[in-house]
């Protein structure tokens, strides 16, 4: 069966590495707040509109490990690993907002967005399908013989598709070096954990395919870190692919449509008080002297570049309708 | 000089592919050490290693995926589906992803998706498949089928070669009964070029594939009865060639439209509105699809024989259309 939770953190967090956690936990959790709690409301962005509201750890815990090399695959929960590549807020609401110097010109929405220069592939909407592609992003590593690795996430409901299987399979049989971070946020749309699978641990689907996997608190982002550590130092050093199952909750409906009304209270009562940036800061004031004022300054800092990033994307043009046949094909 | 088969022509265009680029490498099921199921890959491992020869466990969206990261991360990947069938398995990857990334985020996929498609092998329902039109109605994607050694070779080499994903159909019944002597040189044959097979001046037969060889016997059938048939091969099917389209169907005023594939929902029908809409007023007849009836590939001989479009419909259809 699977690995048990590691209990002890073993690593001495300085107060500069949690403060970049912070940032980009914030600055995530801030910018989804305003896009779905406003702009998607004002009607200034359409469409679907997909948070990682409670699950900010994931995305920072692991993405801040990446190299310029590495090739990352996020899921459409996991906005901060954009961020941390150097995908900016403006060009984040330029997508959401459908504006030409969005990420997809408008081709694509919401969070369905990536950059080859900054090795970010967007999510393929059938989550399960990221996993091969990490596949051969890895394989085309080892092919050049680089000590580069992927970080693919995707969730719970990704891991009952086939292509799922197909693709850790492969990468084990293979020898990959991917480091998956599985969200398990006990929903996926309005299907719970027990509909989805009739074992707890997702993790024991992995070790099917003989991968290492492990399991970790969702929340805590310096227990995320930890394992993505491991797990990228396991797959630089040519041992393969390598699995953290986080075990967290969608603090937020499925989309912004969503009002999540089949998720009982107290679950997410329960929830609310395991909130990942709490925790961290928790964490900074009992270790790393911080105090109330340093996370008001820090929250101020964000929602200032949020704002000068909103005013930027509202100023945005739409795309010409005569670019719509363009990019189907290379150039003549 | 010795002549080369359409498989040994694929083969080599692989083989000729790989000395020329590091990038390029072969995936699939039974690639490596077996060679292939229809031995395209044989010798390669031995050749290029196991890293650019790479078996697979059986997992068709896993190959299809793995390729499109490959591709992605700065490779050529050509993948081998066994059978055009299989790709069906891959269905979600090639179409969902790999053929939107240059829309969605300007990212090239150069890879080619190999798939032996056709009937007239004894296959049954799922080895005898022409798949085509759900890759041709997907934006994004290159679709070509060879019919000749001589293209078989020049569209593998220029599919490598493209920066778009291709699916290359070779029909298997063409691997081992068309063979012709090949140029020593490099060549390619450009992608999104119809070739005229024989000159004609009474009626038109666009085809492509195994059909374009069934058409050419038909061609000379009618010969025989004073009826001057010209052949269109398409090769390749996305982008369609309209202008070599619409040259013949301008020159001869009556077309045939003709493919293996079953009829509705088929190539022919998309032919039909592209001369429809450009070329009606120089029509002397009807426009005449010849196509498999709409039902899956059948087994036995008799069956199989009786889905498969021949020479004597062919015929029996151009000699009706040459009355108008």
């Amino acid at each position: 069966m699977s690995t048990p939770a590691v209990a002890h953190l073993q690593t001495k967090f300085d107060r500069d590495l949690c403060e970049r956690f912070h940032y980009y936990m914030l600055l995530m959790r801030e910018l989804e707040d305003r896009i779905e709690n406003k702009l998607y409301r004002q009607g200034k962005v359409v469409g679907g509109c997909y948070t990682g509201r409670g699950q900010e750890a994931i995305p920072v815990g692991s993405a801040i490990l990446s190299r310029p090399g590495d090739w990352l695959t996020p899921s459409h929960r996991d906005m901060a690993a954009l961020l941390i590549r150097g995908i900016t807020p403006e060009e984040i609401l330029a997508q959401y907002m459908g504006r030409a110097t969005g990420l997809t010109k408008g081709r694509d929405g919401n969070m369905h967005m990536g950059c080859p220069e900054r090795h970010c592939v967007p999510i393929i909407s059938s989550i399960g399908a990221s996993i091969p592609i990490a596949g051969g992003l890895a394989f085309a590593m080892r092919y050049r013989g680089e000590s580069n690795v992927v970080f693919n996430y995707s969730g719970d409901g990704a891991s009952s598709r086939g292509d799922w299987h197909e693709g850790l399979n492969m990468a084990a049989v293979m020898n990959l070096p991917i480091v998956y971070l599985c969200n398990n946020n006990l929903y996926a749309y309005s299907t719970p954990l027990d509909k989805q699978m009739k074992i707890a641990d997702i993790a024991d689907r992995v070790a099917g395919y003989g991968i290492p996997a492990e399991i970790v608190n969702g929340n805590d982002v310096l227990a995320i870190y930890e394992a993505s550590k491991r797990g990228v130092e396991h797959a630089r050093a040519g041992k393969g692919p390598y699995f953290i199952e986080c075990k967290t909750f969608r603090m937020s409906g499925h989309s912004a449509h969503d009002p999540a009304d089949y998720v009982p209270n107290q679950l997410r009562e329960e929830w609310s008080r395991k909130d990942p940036i709490l925790m961290l800061e928790k964490y900074m004031v009992e270790n790393l002297g911080a105090d109330e004022q340093d996370f008001v300054d820090m929250r101020k800092r964000v929602l200032n570049k949020i704002s000068d990033a909103v005013e930027w994307a509202l100023e945005q043009p739409f795309p010409d309708p005569a670019t719509l046949e363009d990019d189907v094909y290379a150039p003549a | 000089m010795a002549e080369t088969t359409y498989v040994e022509a694929i083969r080599q265009g692989i083989w000729e592919e790989m000395e020329r680029d590091d990038t390029v490498f072969v995936m699939g099921e039974d690639v490596a050490a077996y060679g292939g199921a229809f031995k395209i890959t044989k010798g390669m491992l031995e050749r290029f290693g196991e890293l650019r020869v790479v078996d697979t466990p059986l997992a068709e969206s896993g190959i299809v995926g793995a390729g499109t990261g490959a591709a992605i991360n700065g490779l050529r990947p050509v993948l081998e589906m066994q059978f055009a069938d299989f790709m069906a398995c891959g269905f979600d990857q090639i179409t969902n992803f790999a053929a939107k990334c240059r829309y969605r985020w300007g990212q090239a996929i150069p890879m080619v998706i190999r798939a032996p498609a056709g009937g007239n092998i004894h296959g049954g329902p799922f080895h005898s498949q022409n798949v085509e039109m759900p890759y041709v109605h997907t934006p994004g994607l290159k679709v070509v089928q060879p019919s000749t050694a001589y293209d078989a070779k020049g569209l593998i080499k220029a599919a490598i070669r493209d920066d778009d994903p291709v699916i290359f159909l070779e029909h298997k019944y063409l691997y081992r009964s068309v063979k012709e002597e090949l140029p020593t040189q490099d060549y390619t044959v450009p992608i999104g070029k119809a070739g005229v097979r024989r000159e004609g001046s009474d009626i038109s037969i666009i085809t492509y594939g195994w059909m374009v060889h069934v058409a050419l016997e038909a061609a000379e059938n009618a010969a025989g009865e004073g009826i001057s048939v010209e052949v269109l091969d398409l090769r390749t099917l996305v982008p369609l060639d309209r202008q070599a389209i619409l040259d013949t169907a301008k020159k001869t005023s009556k077309v045939v439209l003709l493919h293996e594939d079953t009829l509705t929902g088929g190539l022919g029908g998309e032919l039909a509105g592209i001369i429809s809409e450009h070329a009606f007023d120089y029509l002397d007849g009807p426009l005449v699809r010849i196509a498999a009836p709409d039902t899956p590939v059948p087994f036995s001989e008799t069956l199989e024989k009786a889905f498969l479009p021949s020479v004597e419909d062919v015929v029996a259809k151009v000699r009706w259309l040459h009355r108008f």
